[in-house]
């Protein structure tokens, strides 16, 4: 027989009880409520679910609120807010190009394009409107720019290793495919592998399309600097390391500088057996 | 078929759907004190809706696994008695407070339903389990949880193909989630949800006698 949640507790210590149905356990359930009247917890079963009410409440809130505020947590939303500018911006950025083409002439696109048309001094009303949404396409794109410096700043301290790796912005896009350094831990390394190549990979499974060999990792000049036929290779080899770096992060915290060597081994033999070949 | 006590049919905007009186949680429709519970959002609004036998009347005692935002577990606790809703992921937990929130009987567990020695300190035997969790290991989820019911008591599951295996046959897959059931359980119906969900069993079991 096993304790539940309000044995030891003072039935006005709400923290306390909170705590013990966090980390508390039982090998199995029991007519607690009825224990809780016996023992003298409570008066009446009301007062048992009222007192009980309390408790999970504030277990479940302050678990999610540590959970939620963690620091890999927070790198996940700066990530995704990243690409939200970025992609948002570019988008933003080639309406200015189309509308200033109309106007001015000019055939240029993407950002730079938005920066040249937001510092034009035209004052016709047209002029204006579009002044004004190529200041706000150039403040986005500048956005993503603050947010790619917070994660450079900020993932090297939530992921030391795989951010040494891959870099502190894939390490962070890594990490918020995965749902959170743990959970990418926990990843087999042909997953990790194959992050954010989710529908390449579902078509591969349903049959016919042929199957992904990187998702995310793309990125990296290991895999986009090998040529394309040993790719999957060294996708695999990277992965393979990213995955343990991710579980040193996770699980011990201290940093590897021998698996960036290890790694750059590997990946230099593979890169060498294009040229053996030719 | 007969519908548990505090759950009604009423019109919205010219539809009748079932409803249950308590505060909206996620821009359902009402009717006075009623809402609407969608079946589109819902698996066992679905279950209710196309007449399976689930056997709840009203006031039981359940233990809700697979929370999530707490769309159907607000719904359950509005006609049922005490509700124990487990959720494991922080941000849906988040949405789910918000709807424990005026419902003095909905007590929210942060936990694992692969692990139910970390809750079976604060879940007393319930009438009835309802599970929704999209994992693996549904069946093992179901045969896990079957210590928390009595021998009259039911498992109300919503199993999802896809969670066990995308590519296979959602049959196949039904066939294997609920051999593993039958290990603890007396199945006495199945039925699949659509239209209102796709590729999803809804199942009544009741424990066989140990």
């Amino acid at each position: 027989m096993t304790d539940g949640w309000f044995a030891g507790v003072d039935a006005d210590d709400v923290a306390a009880a909170a705590a013990r149905v966090r980390d508390g356990r039982a090998d199995g359930p029991d007519d607690w409520p009825t224990r809780a009247v016996e023992t003298g917890f409570v008066a009446d079963e009301t007062a048992y679910y009222d007192r009980l009410k309390d408790a999970t409440m504030a277990a479940a809130e302050t678990a999610v609120r540590e959970r939620e505020g963690a620091d890999d947590r927070q790198l996940v939303h700066a990530v995704r807010a990243m690409a939200d500018c970025e992609r948002t911006a570019n988008e933003l950025a080639e309406r200015v190009a189309e509308w200033a083409g109309s106007r001015y002439g000019e055939s240029g696109s993407g950002i730079d394009c938005a920066r040249a048309v937001a510092t034009r001094e035209n004052d016709a009303d047209a002029d204006r409107a579009l002044r004004s949404l190529a200041e706000r396409t150039v403040a986005l794109a500048d956005e993503a720019d603050s947010l790619r410096a917070y994660i450079e700043r900020t993932a090297p301290a939530v992921a030391p290793n795989l951010s040494m790796l891959a870099g502190p912005v894939l390490a962070a896009r890594l990490v918020a495919l995965a749902g959170g350094l743990e959970a990418l831990a926990k990843k087999p390394s042909g997953t990790v592998q194959l992050l954010g190549a989710e529908d390449a990979l579902f078509a591969h499974l349903q049959g016919g399309a042929p199957s992904p060999k990187h998702g995310v990792i793309y990125t990296h000049e290991y895999v986009r600097g090998t040529r394309p036929e040993d790719r999957g290779s060294a996708s695999r080899a990277l992965a393979g390391k990213l995955s343990i770096a991710a579980r040193i992060d996770h699980y011990s915290g201290d940093r590897r500088p021998e698996l960036a060597e290890e790694l750059e081994d590997r990946i230099a033999t593979i890169q060498a057996r294009g040229g053996a070949d030719a | 078929m007969t519908l548990p006590d505090g759950v009604e049919h009423h019109e919205f905007d010219g539809e009748t759907g079932i409803a249950t009186r308590g505060e909206p949680v996620y821009g359902e429709p009402t009717d006075g004190p009623w809402r609407r519970w969608d079946p589109h959002r819902s698996k066992l609004g679905a279950m209710l809706e196309l007449g399976m036998a689930t056997g709840l009347t009203g006031g039981e005692t359940v233990l809700y696994l697979g929370a999530a935002a707490g769309t159907t577990v607000s719904h359950v606790a509005d006609f049922c008695g005490p509700t124990y809703a487990v959720e494991f992921a922080p941000r849906p937990m988040r949405d789910l407070l918000a709807a424990a929130e005026s419902r003095p009987r909905l007590f929210p567990l942060l936990k694992d339903a692969r692990k139910p020695e970390t809750y079976a300190h604060v879940v007393e035997p319930v009438d009835v389990v309802v599970q929704d969790v999209a994992t693996r290991g549904q069946g093992r989820v179901a045969t896990l949880n079957r210590q928390f019911l009595g021998d009259d008591g039911r498992l109300l599951a919503a199993i999802k193909a896809r969670s066990e295996d995308v590519t296979a046959d959602p049959r196949a897959v039904f066939d294997d989630v609920l051999a593993d059931i039958e290990a603890e359980y007396e199945v006495l119906e199945t039925n699949e949800l659509d239209p209102y969900h796709d590729d999803h069993l809804g199942v009544v079991a009741t424990p066989r006698d140990r």
